[in-house]
């Protein structure tokens, strides 16, 4: 387009783009000098961030994009981010973790740590499965009563933790197994029934049929006595709950009772030293035993 | 004068406009993506990562057909606050066998990424059967029906060859004995020999120990279920790579 020449509007004395529709002509004023500028300089801010940060990928051969002058990195600043906030609680939590239940709740600003670290691992990690505050679900024993399966000492709860409960991985797991006395035909379903009878009885309950009750009495001693007591009181060294208490892990109901005691409930709980480091469990420890009667 | 005032035989040719945007947009498509087909450092060098298992596969469709990934990210972006609730913050290795990946983009319930191991089977099964029984400010919708249904896997052969069509690194053998051993996971007691085979293939693959978890998900030992197949692949989600050989330090893996 050599022979292209300026065409000025006459009555604005703007020079036009040429183009021409059914006489109307399109005015080509230039862009305002302040939107120009902006433009050249993010031109100049986008050639210095290439060189700053990584941004160019590389060119074949290279292998691997540039790293840029800063040396920017979001996975190595997550880690000095992570590193820092270890270094910031284990000034508080070193103490946590050799202090004994005593000491911790006699000092104060340990009591604290323990507690608001606890409470914070507990809401993601625990409360899940044990509920908020511990209360609890029908198969996840509440953590805010004082009845426990296991143990509720500090030092225990704190294993139980630390190494789950049938985390068959895990050598120190907690480790007990409930026949499925139904399922694998060790009992027929009258027994069954029996047994259920006299199970709820333990806890007070009216039971209707005295002689099935009376027939279970017979067969609880010799099958379920081993583990949960003469008395049934449970045996907290095999985790066998304490049936006279009326508090049940997996419902009170006569079918809840009855399922528990044809398939078996062996209940897991993960092995969170995989995951969570030792002070958060020391913590978690405290805040667990505080909920309800710690030991 | 020159080329700048050319600009009118694109105005007036639409094809030849629309072939000016292509190949303007595509400038920037292409610088984006091609280098991720030829740079080192794309995919981290890990140990630990296989292909799915039969089961896994099965559990991952479920996951797909039910549009977990609709509310579920699996991505644990390299920020404090995920690292410290979600644990070590997702490698692109550990995406590597996902056709198509599950990063998601949002989180109306928590990322997933990493669940494999946190919880208990029987926590999952109950979980999905009635969310709100166990956690009751919940808004996830109940699938209880996943334990009813038993999991129809006629087609996990075909589901491997695809998964092979694109990538990964399913061997004939993995192939030939899906079916076998998508059952000899879910169904620990019948399978011994199965089992054995499975961990091998798998195990070979991964190069590493422990990474295949055999045993009755749901507990229905009686029949396998869709509910088998969904926690089998959630509980192994996340817990392949060893990241005690990972190299966070390695400016190869530094992003």
């Amino acid at each position: 387009m050599s022979e292209h020449h300026k065409d000025i509007d006459q009555p604005t004395g703007v020079e036009t783009t040429g183009h021409e529709w059914d006489g109307i002509k399109e005015l080509n004023n230039p862009l305002p000098r302040w939107w120009l500028y902006i433009w050249y300089a993010t031109i100049a801010f986008s050639v210095g961030y290439m060189v700053v940060m990584p941004a160019l990928p590389a060119l074949p051969g290279l292998g691997t994009n540039t790293r840029g002058l800063a040396g920017q990195s979001d996975r190595i600043a997550v880690a000095e981010q992570v590193e820092s906030l270890r270094s910031q609680r284990s000034e508080s939590g070193a103490a946590l973790l050799t202090a004994s239940l005593e000491e911790i709740e006699t000092d104060r600003g340990l009591q604290q740590f323990a507690m608001a670290s606890g409470e914070s691992a507990f809401g993601d990690n625990c409360a899940t499965c044990h509920g908020a505050g511990g209360r609890g679900a029908k198969g996840y024993p509440t953590l805010a009563d004082d009845s426990w399966l296991w143990t509720g000492s500090l030092d225990g709860i704190q294993q139980t933790i630390q190494h789950g409960i049938r985390h068959e991985e895990d050598p120190e797991t907690r480790f007990s197994m409930m026949p499925a006395f139904g399922r694998d035909g060790l009992l027929e379903r009258q027994q069954i029934d029996d047994v259920v009878s006299h199970v709820l009885s333990l806890s007070g309950r009216e039971v209707a049929d005295e002689a099935s009750r009376a027939r279970g009495a017979e067969i609880f001693a010799a099958q379920c006595a081993t583990c949960h007591g003469q008395d049934g009181k449970g045996d907290r060294t095999v985790g066998a709950p304490n049936l006279t208490d009326d508090i049940w892990v997996f419902g009170g109901e006569y079918d809840d009772v009855y399922n528990t005691v044809y398939n078996a409930r062996n209940a897991h709980m993960p092995a969170w030293s995989e995951r969570l480091d030792e002070q958060t469990i020391k913590a978690l420890a405290v805040y667990v035993h505080s909920l309800g009667g710690g030991e | 004068m020159g080329l700048i005032n050319k600009h009118g035989v694109f105005e007036r040719h639409s094809l030849i406009l629309t072939i000016g945007i292509l190949i303007t947009v595509s400038i920037g498509g292409i610088i984006q993506m091609a280098p991720l087909f030829y740079m080192d450092n794309t995919i981290e060098k890990v140990e630990g990562m296989r292909p799915y298992t039969p089961l896994e596969v099965a559990g991952r469709n479920i996951y797909l057909r039910e549009g977990c990934y609709v509310c579920h990210s699996q991505m644990v972006r390299p920020l404090r606050d995920e690292v410290e609730r979600y644990g070590h913050y997702s490698l692109a290795a550990e995406s590597m066998y996902d056709h198509p990946f599950q990063w998601g983009s949002k989180r109306t319930g928590p990322d997933l990424a990493r669940v494999g191991g946190k919880y208990s089977d029987e926590w999952h099964v109950d979980h999905l059967i009635d969310p709100r029984a166990l956690v009751p400010e919940s808004i996830m919708p109940p699938y209880a029906f996943l334990a009813e249904k038993s999991l129809d896997y006629r087609n996990i052969e075909d589901d491997l060859k695809a998964l092979r069509a694109v990538g990964v690194p399913y061997t004939d053998e993995m192939i030939e004995n899906a079916s076998n051993d998508l059952q000899a996971q879910a169904d620990p007691d019948i399978y011994f020999d199965e089992q054995d085979a499975l961990v091998a293939r798998y195990t070979e693959a991964s190069g590493r120990e422990g990474t295949v978890q055999i045993r009755d998900f749901d507990r229905d030992p009686d029949r396998i279920t869709e509910m088998d197949a969904l926690v089998a692949y959630l509980q192994m989600t996340g817990t392949l790579v060893d990241f005690s050989t990972y190299e966070a330090e390695d400016l190869m893996n530094a992003r």
